[in-house]
């Protein structure tokens, strides 16, 4: 139990370098924690770390010249000046002092209950500058010149995109770092200097929408809310007012490699070089699970704040599944998932790091890991308590003399029993027929003892038409009345209904939120190509501040000082999570497109027949009129009219 | 229409349609039973075609290997559920787990309202056990289900087997985007009730279910599988479902398509096609196998597992193997190769199968009437129907006819009273009410004074208020003062055949089997009951078309097509269970057939023989 003590100072580096973030958004700040405190060793192995560092000297001095060979080569990179290595001599410092820049990158491997492997890219790129203040920035470095274009020429304060394909299954692979909805998801804070903010939007989408090659542009009003309390900036400031936010989901949207490709060219180091190449398409998409993500927001340089600098985080996160991409055996390795190993890390990069979580597993015996790794980090995650090994792939020791880096995870055991997440959803569509239904959205709290409210947002397209009288939130059978709803109902063609609710969720209960909607019959050219597929309904939001494992834990056995430990402090006692529900595919009442022909032929007929005389028929009145004159006596007529005789 | 709007021609055709009347009913009813008849033969069908596109051009290949290791799980299956006595959710809850499913229970309950005493069931508690592979990159949307059931006995152990190695193969397999749901269910149809509702969350049948856990979207098609044997001889594609719901043709198609790949007999009501259709042996064979189908249909009842999905609107049907003395034989490899075809073909649907027909009837598994085909046949008969309220209407109309004195007869002046048309409507309507409510009301009561057992009550009961319900011309007489007029019946008859009309229609679009027979014995009722026909032979002809009498036949009917026929007795004690068991359908399931015939086409049947005892 040695290690904890030690962790728990390392504990508390990390949460006052989170506390410069926001703290909502924890999965990412202890993430950047993680960066920040330099993931603390225990004490004997990092004096067997810089044994080892010593040692392997000229070999790291020869590698850093290299590397900064190639950085002449590019622009005068400034990332190496925050190495501690002795190489930058070669380097003549830049004449003009630029806004620095920096670059990050790192990979988390979490072996999965169910022997499912995930994986966590995260590249993060600072820049010390700001679009905001009216000076025009057109000296990119590191970062991407057109996303750089897009936040000033859009004043965008923060934006977050995500592109995943395939649904996170929470009951197998527990909460993920980043969590997304299937399919595209933006959102939005504009500056509040921004005055059409609507205009911007589509703007915007139609931009984004060509620089990720996706169908963002399918964004429109329809399917754009402003959740008045879901979505709060992550980065620094204070302006919460929802009229500059835009959210907005496409649930069909399809992710490939069309998507991937404008990604991973924002990277410093595209796909060349660094923990890139192993973003090949043809294993990332031989997945059960893909998820794509640019976060860009603005982050403090300093403790005072007094400067901002933007963050733009790129994530990309992936499961591989075992029976399909596993052949069914409990080993994984970086060259079975990616089909490449690392040689190097990215040159550009301050920081190149894999971790692989091995919590589960403090004694070894339920997997084993190699090349085995002195480095440990410990980081709380998602209101846990997480350990992990860590490579640092710009020591060039970690390559070993193979010159490449292959971890291996191979399980000792098997074992796959369903999790018992703190907090999932479920959403489902009830009832048959095609002209009204329910939405279920069932939230589990199985907390066993706490309950803890949670925020839900519901955007549901203006098709399915709401009974918003018909809502119900029950938990435990009774009736469980939210504390704040925000509702906007839909228009036509124009806006989708927006529902916000503050449930209280009761420890260990489902809570169950049903609404009941009809369904629309939309004008015919409003129809899909496929509609006999069915239309979408993107998933709801639940955002929630969780009480977390380690709060729950009040028996402590660990070695901990008693004084520290009778009140839990904020940061451990509750965690963020957002959870998204599965999106939903509900059928409407759809016409036979097949014969468009035939019904237009068979309507005009009914109507011109059918109808036309039928009305002839009951609206005229008839009399019986003389029977014409027969032929022959009309020809004698005409003849007897020519001969001036009177007519017979 | 200018043909109405001349008074001298539109006289014309009245007088002509009057006059004709007979002759022109008469035509039509041989006309409409000929062309039925001449559905079957093959050169007026149309052979079956894939019209789902996504389903039509693309190839798949099927690899399933592990056909004997399916057998040894369906053995090992076998030995659980032996030794559980009954669903071994424990075992299939561990397997499938191991298999890499996810997997979830669900317990239900049901009390009968009566002892089910084909299946020896009164209070049914179960367990469903399904799991779901979760299609890789897919977001739960779309979900396919394959379904065996556990059944008591050594009954479909092969199928639970074959439902795990397919589980178990298709888990390697990277291409579904569909999730699917590997589900066994307990009780058969109850179980599968149970599970349907509790997907759906309703609650039709007032049934006892937990809550599901687990879902995976709208379910786009589903196919229950019945293997009771280690080999088989050929398939059979059950396709009746609930109130004569059937699944898109292109299920059919998809079936017949692969069994033609890989080389598997394949049958509809268990009838291999002959391609002799020129014969006349081959062509009854084909009215025979189309003729099932419409017996099938038209009892509403859920021939399969399957018949519960069609509610849903989830395309679905059954596949049963069959072993007999046939030499060529099918191993469960192939049988598992077929199945991994299909659902590798539905796993490509972008759609829901829409493109192809709803409403057909098969003569064979290859050839299909179409809706428009068979429906001309019941407009033949329907319309026999209007030419009679044509003919009514015209005498009702017409001036009467002047006495040698010129004055009108005052008697034949007076418009009935509306109170002698409607007495027989709602007395007739409320005895159709005591027919549908009475038998299970009256069940504890029947059982206590008489001695017979709670099923036997319900049915006898029944059978006892449809008896009851011939008295009711002397009830209907009593209540009127001074007997029926000449008028009284014309208008209470108009009334009744216009009724008959849109009741035959309006089942017929639902369900064309059960239409169409109602109508072949109702129609000829509805067409020659006047008060002035001779009493006790017509009285004998309209009880032998009567409803029970029909159904009585079509039992007899049924057995006869099936080649299986049996001697009055059994026949009676057969026509008993089938009362028990329509009554349980609509309790268990919502089946609309029994409420349909009681509180509508008995009470129609009724004013029928009302008028033909109005004087």
């Amino acid at each position: 139990m040695a290690p904890h003590g030690c962790s728990y100072s390392a504990l508390l580096l990390i949460i006052c370098s989170v506390s410069v973030f926001i703290v909502t958004d924890s999965q990412d700040t202890t993430l950047s924690g993680g960066h920040h405190a330099a993931a603390v060793e225990d004490n004997p192995q990092a004096a067997t770390e810089a044994a080892e560092k010593t040692s392997e000297q000229p070999a790291v001095e020869e590698r850093r010249w290299e590397a900064t060979e190639v950085e002449e080569a590019t622009l005068h990179e400034a990332a190496a000046d925050k190495q501690d290595t002795p190489a930058p001599e070669t380097e003549a410092p830049s004449p003009v002092p630029q806004p620095k820049d920096d670059f990050q990158e790192e990979l988390v491997i979490r072996p999965l209950h169910s022997g499912d492997i995930y994986a966590s890219f995260q590249f993060r790129t600072l820049w010390e500058t700001d679009f905001m203040s009216g000076n025009k920035v057109s000296h990119y470095r590191l970062f991407p010149k057109s996303l750089g274009q897009v936040i000033s020429k859009f004043s965008v304060r923060e934006l977050h995109i995500s592109f995943t394909q395939g649904y996170w299954r929470t009951m197998q692979w527990g909460q993920p770092f980043q969590p997304a909805p299937p399919g595209a998801e933006l959102w939005v804070w504009f500056q509040d200097s921004v005055t059409d903010v609507d205009g911007t939007w589509k703007e915007l989408t139609n931009v984004l929408s060509g620089i990720f090659c996706a169908s963002l542009n399918f964004i429109d009003s329809t399917n754009t809310v402003q959740p008045s309390a879901s979505f709060k900036p992550l980065g620094i400031g204070n302006v919460t007012d929802h009229r500059f936010l835009r959210y907005a989901t496409l649930p069909r949207e399809i992710v490939c490699t069309e998507n991937l490709t404008p990604w991973k060219k924002l990277l410093p180091c595209g796909s060349k070089a660094g923990l890139t190449v192993l973003l090949k398409s043809e294993k990332l998409f031989h997945s059960s699970f893909h998820s794509q993500a640019v976060h860009i927001r603005p982050v403090c340089q300093d403790w005072q704040c007094k400067t901002t600098s933007w963050e733009l985080r790129q994530t990309l996160n992936v499961v591989f599944d075992l029976h399909t991409s596993g052949q069914g055996k409990r080993e994984w390795s970086l060259f079975k998932m990616f089909s490449r190993t690392l040689t190097e890390a990215c040159p550009l990069a301050s920081s190149s790091k894999i971790y692989i979580d091995i919590t589960d597993d403090p004694q070894g015996e339920l997997f084993e890991l190699s090349p085995a790794t002195p480095l440990l980090s410990q980081a709380m995650v998602l209101g846990d308590r997480r350990t992990f090994s860590v490579y640092d792939l710009t020591q060039p020791v970690t390559f070993g003399t193979v010159r490449s880096l292959n971890p291996l995870i191979r399980w000792k055991s098997s074992e796959g029993d369903m999790l018992r997440p703190l907090l999932h959803a479920e959403r489902y569509v009830a009832g048959y027929g095609l002209q009204t239904g329910e939405i279920h959205t069932l939230m589990y709290n199985n907390h066993p003892y706490r309950s803890f409210p949670v925020l839900l947002l519901d955007t549901v397209p203006w098709y399915l038409r709401l009974y918003i009288h018909t809502l119900t939130v029950t938990s435990k059978g009774k009736d469980n009345k939210p504390s704040y709803i925000h509702y906007q109902p839909s228009k036509d063609r124009l806006r989708p209904h927006l529902l916000e609710m503050l449930v209280q969720l009761p420890p260990n209960s489902v809570t169950e939120v049903t609404v009941q909607f009809e369904r629309a019959l939309l004008k015919w050219t409003e129809y899909t190509p496929d509609p006999n597929h069915g239309f979408y309904v993107g998933s709801s939001v639940i955002s929630s501040l969780v009480p977390s494992i380690v709060a729950m834990d009040t028996n402590i056995t660990m070695d901990r000082p008693l004084f520290s430990s009778f009140f839990p402090c904020k940061e451990e006692s509750s965690f963020f999570v957002r959870v998204y529900t599965e999106p939903l595919l509900v059928n409407l009442p759809t016409p036979d497109f097949s014969m468009p022909y035939n019904v237009i032929c068979l309507t005009c007929t009914v109507v011109a027949v059918g109808y036309g005389s039928l009305y002839n028929l009951l609206t005229r009145s008839f009399q019986i009129e003389e029977p014409s004159p027969g032929l022959a006596k009309r020809l004698a007529n005409i003849i007897r009219r020519m001969r001036g005789v009177p007519p017979l | 229409m200018g043909l109405l709007s001349d008074p001298n021609r539109r006289r014309a055709l009245i007088s002509l349609l009057t006059r004709l009347n007979a002759p022109i009913c008469v035509v039509c009813y041989m006309a409409g039973v000929a062309w039925f008849m001449g559905l079957a033969f093959e050169p007026f069908t149309l052979r079956t075609y894939m019209s789902e596109n996504a389903m039509g051009s693309t190839m798949v290949e099927e690899r399933f290997p592990a056909g004997e290791r399916a057998l040894a799980t369906g053995r090992e299956f076998a030995a659980h559920k032996k030794k559980a006595g009954g669903m071994p959710v424990d075992w299939l809850v561990k397997t499938m787990q191991s298999h890499g499913l996810e997997v979830f229970t669900q317990r239900f309950s049901r009390t009968l309202p009566f002892p089910d005493e084909n299946k020896e069931r009164y209070m049914v508690k179960g367990t469903n056990v399904y799991g779901i592979l979760r299609a890789p990159r897919a977001s739960r949307t779309e979900a396919l289900v394959l379904s065996a059931p556990c059944t008591p006995g050594d009954n479909n152990n092969q199928a639970v087997g074959l439902l795990l190695g397919l589980a178990q193969y298709f888990r390697s397999q990277v291409f579904w985007a569909k999730d699917i749901i590997f589900l066994v269910n307990e009780h058969d149809l109850i179980g599968m009730q149970a599970w349907l509702e509790g997907y759906h969350h309703t609650n039709t049948t007032g049934m006892d279910w937990s809550p599901l856990q687990g879902r995976g979207g709208s379910i786009q098609a589903a196919l229950s599988l019945e293997l009771s044997s280690d080999v088989i001889t050929s398939l059979d594609l059950v396709l009746e479902g609930l109130n004569g719901q059937l699944p898109n043709l292109d299920l059919v198609n998809l079936f017949y398509a692969f069994c033609q790949k890989i080389g598997v007999l394949c049958t509809t009501q268990g009838k291999l096609q002959r391609n002799d259709w020129d014969s006349v042996s081959g062509y009854s064979h084909a009215v025979q196998t189309m003729m099932l189908m419409v017996m099938k249909q038209a009892s509403g009842r859920s021939w399969g597992d399957h018949g519960l999905f069609l509610r849903y609107h989830i395309e679905a049907a059954t596949i049963k193997g069959i072993n007999s003395f046939r030499q060529y034989k099918t191993d469960i490899t192939t049988i598992g190769r077929l199945m991994e075809g299909m659902y590798r073909k539905l796993n490509n649907l972008l759609e829901r199968l829409h493109q192809s027909y709803f409403f057909y009837l098969m003569p064979s598994l290859s050839h299909f009437v179409s809706i428009g085909y068979y429906m001309p046949a019941f407009g033949l008969l329907a319309v026999i129907l209007l030419l009679r309220a044509l003919d009514l209407w015209v005498q009702l109309t017409a001036p009467p006819p002047r006495t040698e004195d010129g004055l009108v007869d005052p008697e034949q002046m007076s418009s009935p009273g509306v109170l002698s048309v409607l007495t027989p409507l709602v007395i007739s309507h409320l005895t159709g009410v005591a027919l549908y409510t009475l038998p299970i009301r009256f069940q504890e009561m029947a059982v206590e004074h008489f001695p017979v057992s709670e099923t036997e009550a319900v049915v006898l009961t029944a059978i006892a208020v449809y008896t009851a319900g011939l008295a009711l011309p002397h009830n209907t007489n009593r209540l009127l003062s001074g007997g029926g007029t000449e008028q009284g019946w014309k208008v209470l008859k108009l009334v009744a055949v216009l009724y008959l009309a849109v009741l035959l229609g309006c089942t017929a679009l639902i369900n064309f089997s059960l239409g169409f027979i109602l109508a072949i014995t109702l129609v000829p009722v509805a067409a020659f009951v006047t008060p002035h026909v001779p009493k006790f032979p017509s009285a004998f002809v309209m009880i032998v078309l009567s409803p029970a009498c029909t159904l009585l036949f079509s039992v007899f009917f049924f057995q006869e097509l099936q080649e299986m026929p049996i001697s009055f007795l059994d026949g009676w004690m057969l026509y008993l269970s089938v009362i028990s068991q329509g009554i349980l359908d609509h309790c268990l399931y919502g089946s609309l057939v029994y409420p349909l015939i009681a509180l509508l086409v008995y009470p129609c049947w009724l004013i029928f023989w009302n008028i033909l005892f109005w004087k």
